[in-house]
């Protein structure tokens, strides 16, 4: 990242600045101890990160509330814990920042569209998935692409630090990426054809092209079949535990079903089939 | 094309809800900029005082800080701190305070500069009159150094201003995040919605910026009568 003499010097010079910044920083709520089930009950309030600007999975609607299929489970579990589907805590996230806000402890468990990939498992703990995702290559109708071998030497746009960025970068070092923080950044360089194509999850990108027009899904199945999964700091076996028995109970109860046409059946119409994003009972004893 | 803008900005809460993001921009910049002020102007004062050793001290504190983007700063306090050291801070702390460390850096050498470029014979020519050492400095150092200092902390201010959207990487909704919340979501309808919000977007930096240049010119032109 950055040279490590400056990192190393840089803390010396600041002792000054930071006692006073010490001083000033009494936010309660701030200081909990990481999510053990009890402090998050005494807290009164379970930390959540979810997106803010990636619907319909979490974002933040006209109003000023969070919406979307992973608020909607944060909710339930607040209420299956809490006993009240209000007392979540929402913390923004970046893509980038969803492994940080765990280890910083910013957050007792993330709900942002978070694929379980085997890198992200040795710094955070998964707990069972609550959907299936596979990448996907949107493009413009007029020049789809609808082949790998269309990409060879062609620029290609991902989100940093996502599973699109991983793949291209790991499996196919042939294609140029253009990789940016944020998704409308990266939906705009599309529209502005600052590449041929964008890649991201298969689910994102069907509910984008049908939204917009003049763009196609070319590639709807890229890669392995991935699965979202809710994460905690790594070692929280308390809440990792709970988490893990709720998933099952409420694949097993149909809630996800229930989430689905709450919030995902409005923006992905009948072109998606529910099966192809939902885990059933059976699925889950695998994980 | 209009009412489709139109509809952007008065669906439920938007407009107060880029209100509050442009309240928090507004509130770290301020924070900012002044705790910048109150270290930097002291810093510089030390660094250009031809001592030994805390000149140096401060010159490393300054290149150091230099060349750290502002993101890792933002980064390292945030989340290394915490998950490191156990230091829990606040988002608000942590951007008002790395952007002191910025800008008081970037302050200090500012205040340097203009203390030093004055030709010496300012300050001999000022004890020659038989003004004392601390007379020099209040009634002929001072009154001309703040001249040069001013375009150089203008600018200072409005870079900070603008840098200030960086804190959504720590998960603080300013007037960038939200507009970017609220593009994603009627984007899904409107096409054109990235256009006009971050066209608002825009014109409020303006009328945030502009001012404070207009007002250093107009300081500049009185005090060159």
């Amino acid at each position: 990242m950055t040279p490590t003499t400056t990192l190393r010097k840089t803390p010396l010079l600041l002792i000054p600045l930071l006692a006073l910044a010490l001083a000033a920083a009494a936010a309660p709520g701030d200081l909990l101890a990481a999510g053990e089930l009890d402090a998050i009950k005494a807290s009164g309030k379970i930390r959540v990160a979810v997106f803010s600007d990636k619907p319909p999975f979490g974002f933040v609607d006209e109003n000023g509330l969070n919406q979307g299929y992973d608020v909607y489970l944060a909710h339930r579990l607040a209420q299956d814990l809490l006993g009240d589907p209000s007392k979540v805590e929402f913390v923004l996230v970046e893509a980038a920042s969803r492994i940080e806000v765990l280890q910083a402890d910013k957050a007792d468990l993330v709900l942002a569209n978070f694929t379980l990939t085997s890198e992200r498992a040795q710094q955070v703990d998964f707990a069972k998935p609550y959907m299936k995702v596979a990448l996907g290559v949107a493009s413009p109708e007029s020049a789809p692409i609808t082949d790998l071998a269309q990409l060879v030497g062609k620029t290609l746009i991902v989100n940093k630090g996502t599973t699109a960025d991983s793949f291209f970068t790991e499996k196919h070092p042939e294609v140029k990426l253009l990789k940016f923080d944020q998704n409308t950044e990266a939906f705009n360089a599309l529209r502005d054809g600052r590449g041929v194509g964008l890649a991201h999850d298969n689910t994102l990108l069907f509910a984008w092209t049908r939204e917009n027009r003049g763009f196609v899904t070319g590639i709807d199945l890229l890669g392995d079949l991935d699965v979202i999964a809710p994460a905690v700091k790594k070692g929280n076996r308390e809440l990792l535990d709970w988490v893990n028995a709720e998933i099952a109970s409420l694949t097993g109860e149909g809630f996800f079903q229930k989430d689905y046409d709450e919030t995902l059946k409005p923006v992905y119409g009948d072109s998606v089939d529910p099966k192809s994003v939902l885990l059933t009972p059976e699925e889950l004893e695998k994980y | 094309m209009l009412d489709s803008a139109l509809s952007i900005f008065v669906a439920g809460r938007n407009l107060a809800r880029l209100w509050e993001g442009l309240e928090i921009t507004l509130w770290i910049s301020l924070a900012s900029v002044g705790l910048s002020i109150a270290f930097g102007v002291p810093f510089g004062l030390v660094m250009a005082s031809g001592r030994r050793f805390w000149p140096k001290i401060l010159r490393l504190y300054l290149e150091a800080v230099r060349v750290v983007p502002v993101l890792v700063l933002l980064f390292l306090f945030y989340y290394t701190l915490s998950s490191a050291f156990s230091v829990n801070l606040s988002a608000y702390v942590v951007s008002v305070l790395v952007f002191t460390i910025w800008g008081a850096a970037e302050m200090s050498d500012l205040v340097r500069a203009s203390v030093t470029s004055l030709p010496a014979h300012q300050r001999e020519s000022g004890r020659a009159l038989g003004l004392t050492g601390r007379q020099v400095d209040l009634y002929v150092v001072v009154p001309q150094a703040v001249r040069r200092l001013l375009p150089g902390v203008i600018n200072l201010t409005t870079r900070m201003i603008k840098t200030t959207p960086f804190v959504f990487f720590i998960n603080i909704p300013d007037l960038m995040k939200v507009g970017q919340q609220i593009v994603e979501v009627a984007g899904m309808r409107n096409h054109l919605a990235s256009v006009w919000v971050y066209g608002f977007i825009f014109l409020v930096y303006f009328a945030i910026c502009y001012p404070v240049s207009l007002f250093s010119r107009h300081l500049e032109g009185r005090w060159q009568s």
